[in-house]
Order: C-alpha cells, then sequence, then structure tokens
C-alpha cells in the first residue's frame, strides 16, 4: 500500500495504538545527497509516522530563515527534481512501510512538468506532495492529473481561513489535512499560540481527514500538549537547525532528538 | 472580455499563487477594491491629491532637439514623469494603495524596493496619509542606495535590509510577502509593480493608466491624433502598462515594451525575461520568469537597477503571447549612452530605467516611417543614477586610455 490512502490509515493506526505521531521534515541535498539518505535513515529509525522532505526552491516565501538557509545549503548542489526522487526511491526501497512526501513549491513542479511530476514520483514510490503555494483555487491542472492516481495531495489550512473554507479545502486535501498552527511562516517557537488547542477542537469537529498540526513545533512539551486534538505534529526548523550545526554527522542526534520529543529518552 | 477574468488571470498568465494565510485577506483586497473601483469619491481624493500633492497632469514635451538629431523624420514626444514629486511614476500607484490600505483600516504598510524609489515613494505616501511603514530592501542594494535608504528614514519609514538569497528585489518581495503572512491583520503590503497574486496587477495597473490617459488627451489635442508608436521600459512593467492601458484598443498604436539586455541577451547577465524567459510561478503569479532547467529561480542583471528582476507583470506576459506588443531588449552601454545624449540634447538627465526606451528609440528610428508620432514614457528622473554613471564613464575612459 501506499499514497493518500496509505498515509491515512497509517496515522489513524498510531493514534489507535496511542503512539506520538511525528512527522519529521528536512530539506534533502542539505547539505548533500548522501548526507540526506544517511539523515532519513536515523530519522526512520526514530518510528516516524510520516516523512516530509523538501525539494529546495530559490524563494521559499512560506517559510523562516531555518529552512531558508537549509534550501541555500541545499541548492549548492544543483540538485535536480530526478535526484530528488532517486532518494526516494532509495530511501523506500529500505524503508517501504515509512509514508514520504515531498514538500516544494509549485515553480518546481510547473518546470518538470506535471504529468512527467507525478509519473515518476509513483515510480520511486512517493506517497503524495505538499505544495505550499498551491491553494486549493490554483490547484484544479494538478487535481486533473492526479486524479484516479492514488497520491497524496495535502493541503495547507491557516489561522485565517474560515471555516466555511477550511471544510472546502479538507475536502480536496488528501491524506491528511495540514493546520498551520500561527499567522505566520516556518520556524522554531518557545510557545504556541494559547487558543491552538481550542481551534484544534472545533476543526476536528468539521473536517473526516486526519488532523496533523505544523509550524513552530519543536518541543516535547508541544508534542505532548497537542496530542489529544490532533492526529500528528510535524517538526521541521527544529530538525533543520541540528542538520545546521552538525553538518553531515547529524544522523545521531537527528535521532535522538525526536526520542527526545516523545519523551522516551530519558538521556537527553 | 475584461482582463483579468475573475481568477485574476490574463488569458494564462497572473492567478494567486500564495500560501493559505494569504488567501483570505487577497480574496477581502479584491472585494473592496472592486468596490472601490465605482466608489467615484476614493477616485476623486487620489485625483485631488495627485494633482495638488504630486504635480499632476505631467507635461506632453515635444522633444524637438532629440527629433532634429534622429533626421527630422520622427516627432518624439517625451511624457514626463521625471516631474512628478520623488522624481518617478511610482507614486501614482503608492498614494493610490495607501489611501485604499486607510479605507481598509489597516494600521501598518509595508512594501519592497529595489533601487529605492518604489521605497521612497511608499514611505512619502504614508507620511502623507498617516501611515506606519516598513520597507524591505535587498541587503546589496542598501550598500548601493545608501542616499534613498536615508531619504526614506527622513520620511519616517524603517528600512530593514534582506539578507536572504541573492540580497536584492527579488528577495525584498520574498521577505515582505513573509512580514505579510506574519502580520496580515493589520498590514497592508504595497507592491510596486504591475506582479504579484491577483488584485495587485490589475490594481497597479489601474492607478498607473492615469499616465496613458493624459498622453492620449495631449496628444490629440497637440496633434489632433493617436500617436504612431508608443516606447517604455519594462523592468516588472508598471510604467509601461500605466502607459499602454489607455492604447490597448487602438490597433494603429504600436506597443513596444523595452527590457534589459544587460550585458547582452546572450551572456546571462540581463533582465530580459519576455525575451529570454520562459513561463513560470514566482511572488503569487504564473509569468515569464528567468530560471534554470529545475526552476531556480535566477538572478537578474541591469544596469537600471529598477530594471533588475527576473519576472514581469502578467498582463504583459498576455500581451507579448497575444502580439499586442512587443518586447524588445536594450543593452547596458546602449542605454548608458542614450543617458547621455538626452541630457545633452534636451537638458533632461533621465533614469537609467528610462533611457532604455530612448536608447531602443535612438537605435531603430531608422526603420520607423516617416513623420511617425512616437511618445517615449521618461519614467523617471536620473538624479539618482548620476554618482553611477560617474564612475561608469570614469572606468570606461581609463580603459580606453
Amino acid at each position: 500500500m501506499r499514497g493518500a490512502i496509505y498515509i491515512e490509515t497509517r496515522i489513524r493506526e498510531y493514534k489507535k495504538k496511542g503512539k506520538k505521531a511525528i512527522i519529521p521534515y528536512i530539506t534533502a541535498f542539505d547539505p548533500n545527497k548522501e548526507a540526506t539518505l544517511d539523515f532519513l535513515k536515523h530519522i526512520a529509525e526514530a518510528d516516524p509516522v510520516a516523512i516530509e522532505l523538501g525539494f529546495p526552491f530559490s524563494d521559499p516565501v512560506a517559510d523562516g530563515p531555518t529552512i531558508q538557509k537549509a534550501m541555500v545549503r541545499a541548492l549548492r548542489n544543483k540538485p535536480s527534481f530526478e535526484e530528488y526522487l532517486e532518494i526516494v526511491s532509495l530511501f523506500k526501497e529500505n524503508f517501504p512501510e515509512i509514508p514520504l512526501v515531498c514538500m516544494t513549491y509549485y515553480n518546481i513542479i510547473f518546470r518538470f512538468g506535471l504529468e512527467r511530476a507525478l509519473k515518476e514520483a509513483i515510480e520511486a514510490r512517493l506517497d503524495g506532495f505538499i505544495i505550499p503555494d498551491l491553494p486549493i483555487e490554483e490547484a484544479s491542472p494538478w487535481l486533473r492529473v492526479n486524479r484516479g492516481k492514488g497520491l497524496a495531495t495535502i493541503f495547507l489550512v491557516a489561522p485565517t481561513t474560515p471555516y466555511d473554507r477550511l471544510v472546502k479545502i479538507a475536502k480536496h486535501s488528501t491524506g491528511f489535512l495540514y493546520y498551520v498552527s500561527l499567522t505566520g511562516i516556518t520556524g522554531a517557537r518557545e510557545v504556541l499560540p494559547e487558543d491552538l488547542t481550542l481551534k484544534l477542537q472545533k476543526i476536528k469537529g468539521m473536517i473526516s481527514n486526519p488532523l496533523v498540526v505544523g509550524f513552530g513545533i519543536s518541543k516535547p512539551e508541544h508534542v505532548a500538549l497537542l496530542r489529544p486534538y490532533c492526529d500528528a505534529v510535524v517538526v521541521g526548523s527544529a530538525l533543520v537547525q541540528i542538520i545546521e550545526k552538525e553538518g553531515r554527522s547529524a544522523g545521531p542526534a537527528l535521532h535522538r532528538f525526536l526520542l527526545y520529543l516523545k519523551n522516551e529518552d530519558s538521556q537527553s | 472580455m475584461a482582463m483579468p477574468n475573475r481568477c485574476g488571470y490574463f488569458d494564462k498568465y497572473g492567478g494567486r499563487y500564495v500560501p493559505e494565510t494569504l488567501m483570505p485577506l487577497l480574496f477581502e483586497l479584491e472585494h473592496v477594491y472592486k468596490k472601490i473601483r465605482k466608489d467615484k469619491k476614493f477616485w476623486k481624493e487620489w485625483r485631488e491629491l495627485l494633482r495638488e500633492y504630486a504635480g499632476r497632469p505631467t507635461p506632453l514635451y515635444y522633444a524637438r532637439n532629440l527629433s532634429e538629431k534622429l533626421n527630422g523624420h520622427l516627432k518624439v514626444y517625451l511624457k514626463r514623469e521625471d516631474l512628478l514629486h520623488t522624481g518617478a511614476h511610482k507614486l501614482n500607484n503608492t498614494i493610490g494603495q495607501v489611501l485604499l490600505a486607510k479605507k481598509m483600516g489597516k494600521t501598518r504598510v509595508i512594501a519592497e524596493t529595489g533601487a529605492g524609489q518604489h521605497g521612497v515613494a511608499t514611505a512619502t505616501a504614508c507620511a502623507l496619509l498617516g501611515l506606519k511603514c516598513v520597507i524591505y530592501m535587498g541587503a546589496k542594494d542598501v550598500e548601493r542606495q545608501a542616499l534613498n535608504v536615508f531619504r526614506m528614514k527622513l520620511l519616517g519609514a524603517e528600512v530593514c535590509p534582506v539578507t536572504a538569497g541573492t540580497q536584492t528585489l527579488k528577495d525584498a518581495i520574498n521577505e515582505a510577502l513573509r512580514d505579510w503572512v506574519t502580520n496580515v491583520k493589520n498590514t497592508f503590503y504595497v507592491i510596486g509593480s504591475v506582479v504579484g497574486p491577483h488584485p495587485y496587477p490589475q490594481m497597479v495597473r489601474d492607478f498607473q493608466s492615469i499616465i496613458g490617459i493624459e498622453t492620449r488627451a495631449q496628444i490629440l489635442k497637440r496633434e489632433g491624433r493617436l500617436p504612431d508608436y508608443v516606447i517604455a521600459c519594462v523592468g516588472g512593467g508598471s510604467n509601461a502598462m500605466g502607459i499602454f492601458y489607455p492604447f490597448i484598443k487602438d490597433p494603429h498604436v504600436h506597443l513596444i515594451g523595452v527590457e534589459a539586455a544587460g550585458l547582452g541577451l546572450s551572456s546571462d547577465q540581463h533582465s530580459a525575461t519576455l525575451n529570454r524567459g520562459e513561463p513560470g510561478v514566482l511572488h503569487g503569479m504564473l509569468t515569464y520568469l528567468l530560471q534554470d532547467k529545475v526552476g531556480q529561480i535566477k538572478g537578474a542583471h541591469s544596469i537600471a537597477p529598477g530594471l533588475d528582476y527576473p519576472g514581469v507583470g502578467p498582463e504583459h506576459a498576455y500581451l507579448k503571447d497575444l502580439g499586442r506588443a512587443k518586447y524588445e531588449a536594450v543593452d547596458d552601454q546602449s542605454a548608458l549612452q542614450a543617458f547621455q545624449i538626452l541630457s545633452e540634447t534636451e537638458g533632461i538627465i533621465p533614469a537609467l530605467e528610462s533611457a532604455h526606451a530612448i536608447a531602443y528609440l535612438i537605435q531603430n528610428f531608422h526603420s520607423l516611417p516617416k513623420e511617425s508620432i512616437v511618445v517615449i514614457n521618461l519614467s523617471g528622473r536620473g538624479d539618482k543614477d548620476v554618482a553611477q554613471v560617474k564612475d561608469l564613464l570614469e572606468e570606461k575612459r581609463a580603459e580606453t586610455i
């Protein structure tokens, strides 16, 4: 199994079993291809519910300084989307059970060709896409190409999204619905917005997709706090900061940090 | 068909490719702007400010000396946007948008700027209308344009240097978008050209159309007929869109946009997006972009800081595909030469941006039919460029010795 339905099933399974469901994010090619494969392996061994792997873009408007810098480091390798899919493919050979979704900006996919991107993504066993600058209003061409192919297209909703619009977006979103925890860009935060859990409670009642929360989440307290109110959390910038600091030997530290977030590693 | 359509497209180009956080705000802006477009009181207030405060209408000047220098075959007119307050056409748009921001109850205005002209124009409008103003500017540009940075500060604006990416205009736009995503509730983003997500390309075009509306009336009064050619430089494309738009339905008026060929179209050091770019998505719009095979955006280059943008307004992309406007390119050296020629022949120092339009005419006047009437949009004055030009000419002189 793979794609949207698999992501959904796996998230629900984690929930049912009471496992803490984390979706770690890192940027591919930061600092290079080999390191990314090594990081993915260490991350995979921390039992993530899924993994979000970014493909770098020169102008990432939804991202804060941490991921911007990661993308600059990644772009030094002049990566192609084909090479990205090679990483996906190699990862999936070793960890077929972990869903992998691609995060990138629309121009990359547009330039590669929508149909070709989808076809080659399926061949590489990628499970879905998150495209932060593709709102539902602009997504028809992409969704048309995707129809019946089974890959997830995960849409984001934000605190500024009115509830009627949120319900509409949820209907288009497959795999899960990505709730942006705060009005802003990606990046680790000390505290999350006060009304977040209240909002999540409300949203949960409106949608049938798994609800995943991202942006700002960087501490075990955040993970514990949000756990009753959503189905998984995305942790990105906090991991990317480790890569920024440790470089290509960051693998074990990424692993330890994920266990620490789940409070399963007493030495951290 | 009215352009843009309901979804903000000029045929294939335009749209709203932004993070979801901004979408509700863009819908609100679109809704408010739709009402404002029919609100006579709003336009009256805007026109009054432009007349009393900014100095509109600007003259349409018959450039006799330049016409004679070009063999006397043509009549060349200059639309003198360089005489507008702050020295360029930018204020038409910023006064409009800042007025709109006030109507929407926003208390804080942000803007991006490359060379500083749009930043100065936004800071000016904010000083006039009493709004807090934050300007994002690439760190490299902050260094190169120290005087404009000081101007903005004098006008009460806060200037934020942007150290991400190429540290130029495109990164300033990215950072302004990030600020907007973060402070969406109280903040209005004043975009400086006919770019960005819908409804910006339409809105900025509407505000800048005053240039073409005046030109049309002035040339009819003066010559009793419409011009044969309208020429304007194109970076993002706001001054060109402003002067083209009221002539689009006059098929006999040739519209020519002049892009910056920088060090040459084959050099990879240019800003000729429509000549050398390919369709893609950046800054909320689908349009022609300078990009590599993968879809990474390339840096743009021009001697004119206001032209070095790797994208272009979606309506220009549409006019290009339609064949209604022609887009040519002129390199740094030709622009520099035109800068000197206009200064010497007419006593007008043009902005290096506008010098591209002049240079196109100087290069091509012999192929235009005799008795043609040509209007060039002189979008800005060149005071801001004199220090740079001085250095460049001294360098050149040193080389020849």
